[in-house]
């Protein structure tokens, strides 16, 4: 690191403040920071409590999914199958409970189980054969898809049962609703943020995302992490499953179908290197935000979605292209 | 066209707004709230939200809802899911729209099923709702809908092919949408009833699907007449599935003796009825549903009278090869009337 060609170490300040601003998730805060100054002074209804837990319930969804999502990316992984996964989960759900015979519960839990199943399966044969995980994933995102489509014959699956929709309800909370859905992907990200940033096997997962080899060379199992982590990622697919049934009160065959790249775009959007190694989940949460806070200001402004896409593609190239510049300057 | 040329300006203001909203949001801050005519915040609402953003049925639509919300003194603001089947992207719009405090919203249910929990939460807050184009299931989800008949518009050309056929035997294609859409099924019934045969019917030869789109639609009319050479009537549920289906038939030379009929009165559609692509299409008016829905919410703003029911906003049949017994307008009406 040259210290005196970068603009920060002229500022002189103190470690903690230095420390501060090359943190991969201050740019993300930053935008959604801005972003949220912008649209309170736009619109009169932008800055109230139950709008924010209105966004929150929007982005739970992808939020989860990304989580799995970056757990794969810091491996150096992508996967491109967690849309379609979640939907087959859900069909799954839904079809089990409404119209088998199972509890509404074991439906849940089978759901979880099945896909568990599929980030195993991917897992394994990206380490095992091995293939890249972009093809693994793009081929298991066409099974997921058409396996989806058949189980469900095109048929959405209306009346189910109450369990099923448990996690959309609202408790009030002052003079807000909140949904349990939203706790429940607040508490994920915790949960994983303290476990990549706190737990040796955060620390295993960001060592195999920057170098396999030089992992394994210090008696880090990689396969066995590898496939473990696309195992925790496809469960993540389950839960996000749910928490789409809890939000929509239906089973959706057409579900999921662009959430693999929105996925992709939160965690980009949250500070992580799609080169593996770098990042958070927390990062990931600020990025799902971002898209979240955005698509709802627009739409309280009376901007067209299409918009909203724009701003969302620009945004994206704008955080790659500061990743490419961070990494150049630690090099 | 006019759409095209208007675009610029209107992404060329967004742009601006993007970039400095992106790179420096406080500085656009103050120039936002001039920036945007919906600044009044006493003024009435409407949302309407399409399947998608990009195809010209919709586009056209949201042109009549703006041009009607101008007339009315209302204040429009649109959405649309991300791709035709987008119902996670619809249920959003709606949220947002009701949490910007619309009067009423108008939609075209991509799912007509799963948007229902959705919408009955919107009507609960005291929101209109009314669906376009689609209903919903059941139908009294929404609180009115304007829509084009889809069995009759099916029935028409089904009339129609039945006549010009002059009691030769048919030997026909159906190049239909997708499994479980009800546009597709109610046009597809509509054809067969106006032809007068029952579904598994023996003149039916081939069954595709398309998805409405001209490249699969020519993909399916040549998979049909593999299977079947002697197909002389295509039913088609869009023209662009029509078009890609006489683009299959000309490759075999058999553009001139092949009777196609379709559903839909969009521009490029009558254009290649007057050139004689497509023998005949059943016309329906987008930007009529629009503009109706619009009215319709400037009325229950103004004095709380809800619409409701549903408004057949009409079907004409275009041709310029006209049949005895069957009543259609030429291809100069359908001109004029098109969307697109």
């Amino acid at each position: 690191m040259t210290a005196t060609s970068t603009p920060y170490a002229e500022l002189k300040a103190p470690t903690t403040i230095r420390r501060l601003l090359t943190q991969p998730t201050t740019g993300p805060l930053a935008a959604l920071l801005l972003a949220c100054v912008f649209f309170s002074v736009s619109t009169d209804q932008f800055l109230t409590g139950g709008n924010f837990s209105l966004i929150v319930q929007q982005v739970m969804v992808v939020g989860t999914l990304a989580i799995g999502q970056t757990l794969i990316i810091l491996t150096a992984g992508i996967d491109l199958s967690c849309g379609a996964v979640m939907a087959f989960g859900s069909i799954m759900i839904a079809k089990m409970a409404a119209e088998g015979s199972l509890p509404p519960l074991a439906a849940i839990a089978l759901g979880l189980v099945v896909c568990g199943g599929f980030g195993l399966l991917n897992g394994a044969l990206v380490q095992k054969i091995p293939l890249p995980p972009f093809i693994v994933t793009l081929g298991m995102l066409n099974v997921a898809f058409a396996l989806t489509h058949i189980y469900s014959e095109e048929q959405t699956v209306t009346n189910l049962p109450g369990p099923l929709t448990a996690l959309g309800q609202t408790f009030p909370l002052g003079k807000t609703d909140i949904t349990y859905g939203s706790l429940v992907t607040i508490a994920l990200f915790l949960a994983f943020a303290y476990a990549l940033s706190s737990t040796s096997w955060g620390r295993h997962v960001y060592a195999l995302g920057n170098s396999p080899e030089a992992a394994r060379l210090n008696g880090i199992r990689t396969s066995r992490l590898t496939i473990g982590v696309y195992t925790v990622a496809g469960l993540l697919y389950g839960v996000a499953a749910l928490l789409l049934i809890s939000r929509t009160g239906v089973g959706d065959p057409q579900a999921g179908q662009t959430d693999n790249l929105d996925s992709i775009t939160a965690v980009v959007l949250g500070g992580t290197s799609l080169f593996g190694g770098r990042g958070s989940v927390l990062g990931t949460f600020i990025g799902v935000l971002i898209v979240g806070v955005f698509r709802n200001g627009l739409q309280l402004m009376g901007v067209a979605s299409i918009y909203q896409t724009l701003i969302t593609g620009v945004l994206v190239i704008l955080a790659v292209t500061v990743d490419q510049i961070s990494r150049k300057k630690a090099r | 066209m006019s759409r095209i040329s208007r675009l610029p300006s209107s992404l060329l203001r967004t742009a601006a707004c993007t970039g400095v909203a992106a790179l420096a949001l406080t500085a656009c801050g103050s120039g936002s709230g001039s920036g945007t005519a919906n600044a009044g915040s006493g003024s009435v609402k409407v949302g309407l939200i399409t399947k998608t953003d990009t195809n010209p049925f919709f586009v056209k639509m949201k042109e009549g809802a703006e041009k009607a919300a101008e007339e009315n003194g209302v204040e429009l603001s649109t959405a649309a899911g991300k791709f035709d089947g987008d119902n996670a992207g619809q249920v959003t719009a709606i949220e947002n729209m009701v949490a910007a405090g619309v009067k009423g919203i108008l939609i075209t249910p991509s799912d007509s099923k799963a948007i229902v929990p959705a919408i009955e939460k919107a009507k609960a807050k005291g929101v209109l709702v009314i669906a376009l184009d689609t209903p919903t299931e059941p139908e009294s989800a929404v609180d009115a809908l304007f829509a084009t008949d889809n069995v009759k518009a099916g029935e028409l050309i089904g009339e129609y092919a039945k006549a010009a056929m002059k009691g030769k035997p048919a030997k026909i294609a159906t190049l239909d949408l997708a499994p479980g859409v009800s546009v597709g099924v109610q046009r597809h019934n509509g054809f067969l009833k106006g032809f007068g045969i029952e579904e598994g019917d023996p003149s039916v030869v081939c069954s595709q699907d398309t998805g409405g789109d001209q490249a699969k639609g020519q993909t399916a009319m040549e998979n049909c007449l593999q299977k079947s050479p002697d197909i002389n009537v295509v039913y088609t549920i869009n023209e662009p599935a029509a078009l890609g289906a006489y683009t299959a038939l000309k490759a075999k030379g058999r553009e001139k003796d092949v009777l196609i009929v379709s559903v839909d009165g969009g521009c490029t559609g009558t254009e290649a009825v007057k050139d004689g692509k497509i023998s005949a299409t059943s016309q329906q008016y987008p930007l009529k549903m629009a503009a109706e829905g619009v009215k319709a919410v400037a009325t229950y703003a103004k004095d709380g009278k809800k619409a409701s029911g549903y408004t057949d906003t009409g079907v004409t049949l275009i041709t310029d090869k006209a049949q005895d017994g069957v009543t259609s307008k030429d291809t100069a009406y359908g001109l004029e009337n098109c969307w697109g």
